[in-house]
This record gives C-alpha cells, structure tokens and sequence, in this order.
C-alpha cells in the first residue's frame, strides 16, 4: 500500500466532514429543513444496527436462532421505559451473553 | 474560561459511555491492520489521517483483495457520506465560528460524537462556547481510537471473539435512539433505514448502503413532514 492511498482516503473523509460545515451559512436553511434534518439521527443509525443484527456470517438473513434480536428488543424494551443510554447497552449484552452462554448452551 | 472547561468536560462525559465497544473495535482494526502485513505505522497511520473505523476497515479489506485505488476510495467516500448530513445538522450552530475551529472539529467529527453533541447544541442553543462540547466529545473518540489501535498492534487480538463485542456496536447506535421510540413518524423513518439496509447490504456496490438507507430514509421523513404541514 502506498501512503498516498491513505493520504487520498484522508482528504476524501475530511472532506464529507468538512464541506456542509463550512459550506452552509447561518440560517441558510428554511424551517422545513430544519425539521426533516432533525431526523438525521434517525434515518443513519438503523442502517449501521441493522445489518449485523439481522444478516449472519455468509449475509443472509437469520431469523431462527438469532439471539442478538433478542437481545436488541430486550435493550428496546429497556431504553424505552428508563431513556438511559449505559442501561440501555448493558441490558443488550447482559441479555446476549445470557442467551449465548446460558440458554443456547 | 470556567465555563468553556466545563462544557468541555460536559462533552467528555457525555460520549464516555459510548467509547465502550469503540475499544474491542479498534483493537481488531489494529489486528487487521497487522494481518495484512501493512506494518505498524501504516496501521496507526490510517486512524490518525483518515479516522473513521468502519471505512478503514473496508479500506484494508478491499486492499487485500486486489481491488483498484479507484473502488477503494469511492467505497471510502461511500461508507463517510453520512458525515456530510451530519455537517449539514451541525452547521447551524457552528456557522459563526472562525475557519480553524470548523476545520479541527470537522476532522474529530464521528458517529458518536456527533450524536451526543447535537442533542447538547440543540439544547444551549445561545452559549457562544457550546462548540466546547463537541471538541470534549470529538477528542474523547479520537483519543481512544488511537489508544486501542495501537493496543491492536502491539498485543494482538487481547479480546476474545466469543464475548460477542462486536454487537455492542449495533447497542450503542440503539441507544442513541432511545428518546425516538415514542414518536410514530421516527419509528417509520427508523424502519426504513433499516430494512433498505439489511436487503442492500449486499447488493448495494461500493459499500453504499449505509447513504443510499439515509437518504431513502430521509425521503420518508420529508414526505411525512409535508403530509403533516397540509394538515395544519
């Protein structure tokens, strides 16, 4: 590999970083924007919490002997009646690991 | 200067708790890193020019697959796109700071920092040193990503794969959703994004499912905003 590659591969994600920051000027943006934007969250994360939840080793989808969806609803179920975050990811990896070292033992 | 320290720590703790599985992940980065036979500073020097784990990953994976620097960058580009919607969230409140600060918190801008820190913003909307927090939250990541790269590199794969870390990932991303579970219309653009994912996750070229999601995500999330302003 050359440094070059990395260097290219560098410029590339400070730019995805960079270029709406500096790009976008102070109250450029409409309310309506506003409103849809604020849905960012939202529409990113599930695509990076999807996938290695639902899809197995070769990439299909793994619907029977799924313990992480287990786990994640056990975490949903949590997150949504405390709204907190460190018992929200605990809840989801004790459950995993109860399920994976106990249960389907 | 009391108040900035303290925003500043604010930033710190808030992104604390999220730094948990980015710890196994950039001590397998570093492993792979010296699977591949790229050396160590190669290894380190990726998470310090390019710093962005998912993309690094694919990076070295499609390096050592022959694939051209062409399909290698574009799938970079591909995988850091939702930094681009990420900018366009933040801008609002970083829109009167001077060049140097919009390009140093570009460069430590992640997932999670980004995460923690526009909840922050949208919250002290008129502190003029808010952007304290996302260089609290920003240098926390960056400061552990090189820590466990390094780890990586110099002690192996230390966390064994049984323990299943790897989903903790997918359980910090959760957990930065908590607060959109009761709205009906976040629920609606959360399945979208997730669905488009799971079945483009593999035929989706160049590593582009995670922007091509967003988008038809944030498509949903516009028409739902218009169906609800006709109504008013």
């Amino acid at each position: 590999m050359h440094w070059s590659l990395i260097i290219y591969a560098g410029i590339i994600t400070f730019a995805t970083r960079f270029s709406m920051i500096f790009l976008l000027k102070k109250d450029i943006l409409n309310d309506k924007a506003k409103k849809i934007l604020s849905f960012v969250p939202a529409a990113i994360f599930p695509a990076i919490i999807f996938p290695p939840i639902f899809l197995d080793d070769v990439g299909s989808v793994d619907l029977e002997s799924n313990p992480k969806i287990l786990a994640a609803i056990f975490a949903i179920i949590i997150g949504y009646f405390t709204k907190n975050i460190i018992a929200t990811i605990f809840a989801g990896l004790i459950s995993y690991w109860f399920l994976i070292f106990v249960y389907y033992q | 200067m009391n108040s900035r320290l303290k925003i500043l720590a604010k930033g710190i703790i808030d992104v604390s708790p999220l730094m948990i599985p980015v710890v196994p992940f950039g001590i397998i980065y570093g492993v792979i890193g010296m699977d591949l036979g790229i050396g160590p500073y190669m290894t380190l020097g990726l998470s310090i020019i390019i710093f962005g784990g998912a993309s690094q990953i694919v990076l070295l994976q499609l390096f050592s697959g022959g694939a051209s620097s062409l399909i290698i960058l574009s799938s970079v580009g591909a995988v850091n796109a939702r930094h681009v919607l990420y900018g366009a969230v933040l801008s609002e409140h970083l829109s009167d700071l001077k060049l140097s600060w919009k390009i140093i918190l570009s460069y430590v801008m992640t997932d999670q920092a980004f995460a923690v820190s526009n909840d922050y913003l949208k919250k002290n909307n008129k502190d003029n040193n808010q952007h304290y927090h996302l260089l609290g939250s920003g240098f926390t990541c960056w400061t552990i990503w090189q820590i466990s790269t390094i780890l990586g590199i110099a002690l192996g794969s230390i966390v064994p794969e049984e323990l299943g870390l790897s989903f903790t990932i997918s359980l910090t991303f959760l957990a930065l959703l908590i607060s959109d579970f009761r709205k009906f219309k976040n629920i609606i653009v959360m399945l979208v994004s997730g669905l488009v994912a799971t079945i483009g996750y593999n035929t989706i070229p160049f590593k582009a499912y995670i922007i091509v999601s967003a988008l038809l995500a944030l498509s949903m999330a516009a028409l739902l905003t218009l169906i609800d302003l006709e109504k008013k």
